[in-house]
């Protein structure tokens, strides 16, 4: 039998969920004999197959056009998508951006901020993507696993990772929730 | 011929979303080339209205690669807000805890991100040009390579309980002390640790000595050079003043953090989400300088460990006791502080503060506002928070390390396609070197930096109407 396929990306977060994977130490040996590691951070590619891949992983809640895109992809291209951590569940903290509107919070970092100088303006140029509300995951696409944690511990994403591979859904609860 | 537009997206092995624009002229020469950074956060805005012994918690959240950064940025700046120097004991342990930082962060940038292309080659087969292709090559090199990581995780996370976004530094010190058993636990990795980063000292000399042509034209720019030190111009990563420097070694400034806000100031392109910090008395873009490896040991003109210093001796040797412009020997300065940071470890357990359980100042003469500023892996970082009366906050301005370097990648970039793109013909060789250009400054801007291999990349040049000429693809 083919080894499942298995893509990762990130979206709104701050890498802290791929770092926990990292965490894995030697282990990530193990996960890269159970399954065939496609687009992830640990291999070669970055777009997943356009044929699909068995499972996407996505790290960051999505808070502008670009992240769109990346769950949208991953999502058509993926049989299983996994939500790992907060971010990616229900926003985490780069969602308290929500309590302000986009404006107030560009205008902060480019125009009013103590050190910006008289060229202070919100970048506009159209070859950037455009800032949105912060979402979760399963706010724009439909989600089949979520792993909360900031980040997800190491010995969970191993489980996760692992029962995936062996053609299981993993079942994340009691001391998998715990992150701390 | 018409002018064209060559995009390539996504830049890879970078922390963050960000995409190179070149733009050929009609006889096929670069005009100028881009780097813009393509994301907003926020974290300015949406910290108003948090309590401020709440913010070494919060801002972590900026950087999963170097969390441990602004969790004492930011962490000192509560220290300023509240009047609550920390004891020696405290800032004994998280320097300890930054110099964990600083050997994970650090070591694995060379040995997983930039070691495939020093090992293998900038035109190496883009198949094997990653760490899996390092792994095959040299398993016993990628065993130390993932070892040191651990041992500086591992110190992070005896410290804080977590390896990523650890919960340790408070306003006033620390919230746990350091037992006897953890001290010995961590010095029993020690003379691995030291003999790995030797390894990679000497993988890169070596390199550097057979590709001295690469070096010498690939990005090599004038500029500042800014970070922290202490008296004698020492090293420093934790706590001192900022120094800057002009190309030429020259000192131009020598002041207290506290005071950024009269030396440095933020200019905006509309075509980055990140801005471009400057020397304010000279204005932009003349005032640029860069920060980081290159930045503070330019800067600097000792180092308070034997090891590392006998390193920095032969370092400024390389250009005449005159700073170091070439971009590639980032990489040499990274390993040299890499070094130092492995053997202040050594140092900080050795005194006999560390052990000590006074670990928090609990008196409080609060001000209106505070600043924190430390040497974060790739360059300095300011968190400056204005407080109310009850402990809210009323202000945020951060400015991120990264951000400083934000010119000099930029530049290098554009200066990279400049030398290797003589017309429209764009071999992959190519390709990796704009990349690497911008890699070599490690910059923090998404978790893909910190990715152990070679992505794809899409390279599509357009005619000036945004017709699509040709696609390249590197998987
Ligand atoms: S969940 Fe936490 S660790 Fe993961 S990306 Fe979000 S902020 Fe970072």
């Amino acid at each position: 039998m083919a080894k499942p396929k298995v893509s990762t990306d990130w979206m709104a977060g701050c890498a802290g969920c791929h770092m926990s994977l990292l965490d894995m130490d030697e282990r990530i040996a193990k996960i890269a004999e159970l399954v065939d590691l496609r687009s992830t951070p640990i291999t070669d590619l970055k777009v997943p197959d356009e044929s699909g891949v068995d499972v996407g992983v996505l790290e960051g809640g999505i808070n502008n056009t670009s992240n769109e895109e990346v769950a949208h992809r991953m999502r058509s291209r993926c049989k299983i998508l996994v939500a790992l951590g907060d971010c990616a569940v229900f926003g985490g903290v780069p969602a308290m951006r929500n309590f302000f509107t986009i404006e107030e919070s560009l205008r902060r970092a480019y125009i009013e901020s103590e050190s910006t100088d008289a060229s202070g303006k919100i970048p506009s140029d159209p070859e950037l993507c455009k800032p949105t509300r912060v979402r979760a995951l399963h706010e724009v696409v439909p989600v089949d696993v979520f792993v909360p944690g900031c980040p997800p511990s190491a010995d969970t994403i191993f489980y996760v990772l692992s029962e995936l591979a062996q053609g299981r859904i993993p079942d994340v609860k009691d001391d998998k929730l715990s992150w701390y | 011929m018409v002018a064209q537009k060559i995009t390539i997206e996504p830049v890879t092995r970078i922390e963050g979303h960000a995409k190179v624009t070149i733009r050929l002229n009609e006889a096929g020469k670069v005009d100028h080339a881009y780097f813009h950074v393509n994301e907003f956060r926020g974290f300015e805005k949406f910290c108003e209205g948090r309590m401020v012994f709440e913010m070494p918690l919060i801002t972590p959240r900026i950087c999963g690669i170097c969390p441990v950064s602004h969790h004492l940025a930011s962490a000192k700046a509560g220290d300023d807000a509240l009047g609550a120097p920390p004891p020696r004991p405290a800032a004994l342990l998280r320097e300890l805890m930054h110099m964990g930082q600083i050997v994970q962060s650090h070591g694995m940038h060379f040995f997983e991100l930039a070691g495939p292309d020093l090992l293998l080659g900038f035109d190496a087969d883009p198949a094997i040009r990653n760490a899996v292709g390092l792994l095959q090559a040299n398993p016993e090199l990628t065993v130390k390579a993932v070892n040191l990581r651990k041992w500086g995780q591992e110190i992070i996370r005896i410290l804080g309980g977590r390896r990523v976004h650890p919960s340790f530094a408070v306003p006033g010190g620390v919230n746990k002390a350091l037992t006897k058993e953890e001290r010995d636990l961590i010095l029993s990795g020690y003379d691995e640790v030291i003999a790995t980063i030797k390894t990679g000292i000497a993988i890169m000399n070596d390199w550097a000595n057979r590709n001295i042509e690469d070096i010498n034209k690939f990005a090599v720019l004038e500029s500042g050079y800014f970070g922290l030190v202490k008296p004698g111009n020492t090293l420093e990563l934790y706590d001192g003043d900022i120094r800057l420097i002009d190309s030429t070694g020259i000192e131009l400034e020598k002041f207290d953090p506290r005071n950024y806000l009269d030396y440095i100031a933020e200019h905006v392109e509309d075509w980055s989400y990140l801005k471009f910090p400057y020397y304010k008395k000279m204005g932009y873009p003349q005032g640029v300088y860069r920060v980081g490896p290159l930045g503070r040991l330019n800067a600097s003109d000792q180092i308070s460990t034997p090891m590392a210093n006998e390193e920095l001796k032969k370092f400024k040797l390389i250009n005449g006791e005159k700073p170091v412009g070439n971009t590639l020997h980032y990489h040499t300065a990274r390993l040299i502080e890499t070094l130092y940071a492995a053997e202040n470890v050594k140092a900080l357990l050795d005194d006999p503060d560390i052990l000590s359980k006074e670990i928090l100042n609990t008196c409080r003469n609060p001000k209106p506002q505070g600043v924190g500023v430390i040497e974060a892996p790739r360059g300095t970082l300011i968190h400056h928070y204005w407080v109310k009366d009850n402990g809210q906050i009323e202000k945020v301005n951060l400015i991120v390390s990264t951000g400083h370097n934000n010119w000099a990648m930029s530049e290098s970039v554009d200066s990279v396609a400049k030398t290797y793109i003589t017309g429209p013909e764009i071999t992959e060789g190519i390709l990796n070197r704009v990349e690497a250009a911008i890699r070599a400054h490690d910059p923090c801007l998404s978790c893909s930096t910190h990715a152990v291999g070679q992505m794809p990349i899409i390279v599509e040049i357009r005619d000036s109407e945004e017709q699509l000429i040709r696609t390249l693809r590197r998987d």
